[in-house]
């Protein structure tokens, strides 16, 4: 089974040289400390700048450059910053080769629910619902089962949803799953020391089992 | 040369008056205009509908507007930092209308570009679809979403000069060009104000005809949300 740092790790493979990334807050933030060196990879910012750096050393920091998260950051040779509009302009428009979010829900057909509990929990939606509406390529981060035992991947989504057959693939501390045209989730890889009988238990939407499954390198 | 200043946030401040639609630049507490929200704080004016990407937290920003019960109608896409919005949008005090964040950036956008409403694939299939008007380009839905109608943007540049042209710094662009664009009436703080000519005109942001108060701002806080620093 994977932590946190292990899902970001097995996600920063999914990375090609070349491209421009969206980081969503939470465990997709911390995919950014495993992109290989060797990799091109300009991540944006949807608050408007392209060319995230780390976080600033003690004292540097500038309450004028932050992330999406609000958190204090950097910038890096060849990074720009631009207003809102332009940053979901060119999200809109694909410029963003890839978005990486994390879900509250996935169903079968690649609906993604993240932004509501009604009731209970209202915190916006913030720029995940114009990312997965234009974005050409978008990867789940998320917990396989939620705190009360119940899976998250789903054949519908109970919640309100974020987006419609958009997710294409979903990494959890138990498995890589890929979300197939015609519905389903394909079962990719197993988390090292997870069955298959495990993955299965905890999904609730059909899982695609075809031949041996391997267990991921990370 | 038209002279566009004002000495201060409560003179530039001083014809809002209840009732009224604001736009608030800013991202989270990232330059939000803190001098115009504390005269609007002051000044007690009440049942305003507020137009922002965030809602400050609760005690600084829209926050201090929130605690003071001026706000009637909140439009924003992100509120997680504030305890007490949420507080009072699920117990039904604040109307509150939830948008994606690149909807509310385009909709400030068309109205400082003259077009009354833009199309865009955020929310299709999503409760915010509904009793929309959809349109399908090249086989994909779109969702018509209207071009704002602000009474006054208030927003906050690093730079000004007296013609009400302005330079932001970093991130704090953010919201605050495009919302300066869309207000009917654009009054921007800013922490340097310089005599026109003094800015290079190649490295406006805002042009000054979107500017119609402008100000040096004083004593701004720039509050930081997340401060995450690595060691050396």
């Amino acid at each position: 089974m994977l932590d946190k740092n292990g899902i970001a790790k097995r996600i920063a493979k999914e990375i090609k040289d070349g491209f421009y990334v969206n980081l969503g807050i939470g465990i997709p933030t911390l995919v950014a400390n495993y992109i290989p060196q060797e990799l091109n990879v300009v991540l944006q910012s949807e608050n408007g700048l392209l060319g995230m750096g780390p976080f600033p050393y003690e004292g540097e920091e500038d309450p004028d450059l932050i992330n999406a998260g609000k958190q204090t950051i950097t910038t890096l040779n060849g990074s720009a910053f631009f207003d809102s509009a332009m940053s979901f302009g060119m999200i809109r428009a694909q410029k963003i080769d890839l978005t990486i979010l994390g879900a509250m829900e996935v169903s079968e057909n690649g609906d993604i629910a993240n932004w509501k509990i009604p009731g209970k929990l209202v915190k916006g939606m913030g720029g995940a619902m114009d990312l997965v509406a234009s974005a050409k390529n978008i990867i789940v981060a998320m917990q396989h089962i939620n705190k009360a035992g119940e899976s998250k991947i789903l054949p519908q989504c109970t919640l309100p949803l974020t987006g419609v057959a958009c997710v294409k693939k979903i990494v959890t501390e138990l498995a890589v799953l890929d979300v197939v045209p015609e519905g389903g989730f394909k079962l990719i890889e197993r988390a090292p020391g997870v069955s298959v009988e495990e993955i299965k238990a905890a999904t609730a939407g059909k899982l695609i089992v075809e031949g041996d499954i391997p267990e991921m390198e990370i | 040369m038209i002279n566009k200043v004002v000495p201060d946030a409560q003179t530039a401040v001083s014809d809002i008056v209840n009732g009224m639609t604001l736009m608030f630049g800013g991202f989270g507490l990232c330059g939000i205009p803190e001098n115009c929200i504390a005269a609007l704080v002051e000044k007690g004016i009440k049942e305003l509908t507020c137009i922002s990407n965030n809602a400050g937290v609760d005690d600084f920003g829209l926050g201090l507007m929130l605690k003071q019960r001026q706000l009637k109608k909140m439009i924003a896409s992100y509120v997680g930092e504030n305890a007490e919005f949420e507080r009072q949008l699920l117990s039904g005090e604040l109307e509150v209308d939830l948008i994606p964040q690149g909807t509310l950036a385009t909709r400030c956008l068309a109205a400082g570009y003259g077009m009354p409403a833009i199309f865009t694939p955020a929310g299709v299939g999503t409760e915010i679809a509904e009793g929309k008007e959809m349109r399908n380009f090249n086989g994909k839905e779109y969702l018509m979403e209207m071009a704002f109608d602000a009474d006054f943007a208030l927003v906050k540049a690093w730079k000004g000069d007296t013609a009400g042209n302005l330079i932001y710094k970093a991130t704090a662009r953010n919201f605050n060009h495009v919302m300066a664009m869309a207000g009917k009436i654009t009054i921007a703080e800013v922490e340097h104000l310089v005599p026109a000519g003094e800015l290079d005109p190649d490295h406006i942001h805002t042009p000054g005809v979107y500017v119609q108060r402008i100000f040096e701002g004083k004593d701004y806080e720039k509050r930081i949300e997340q401060r995450t620093v690595r060691s050396r």
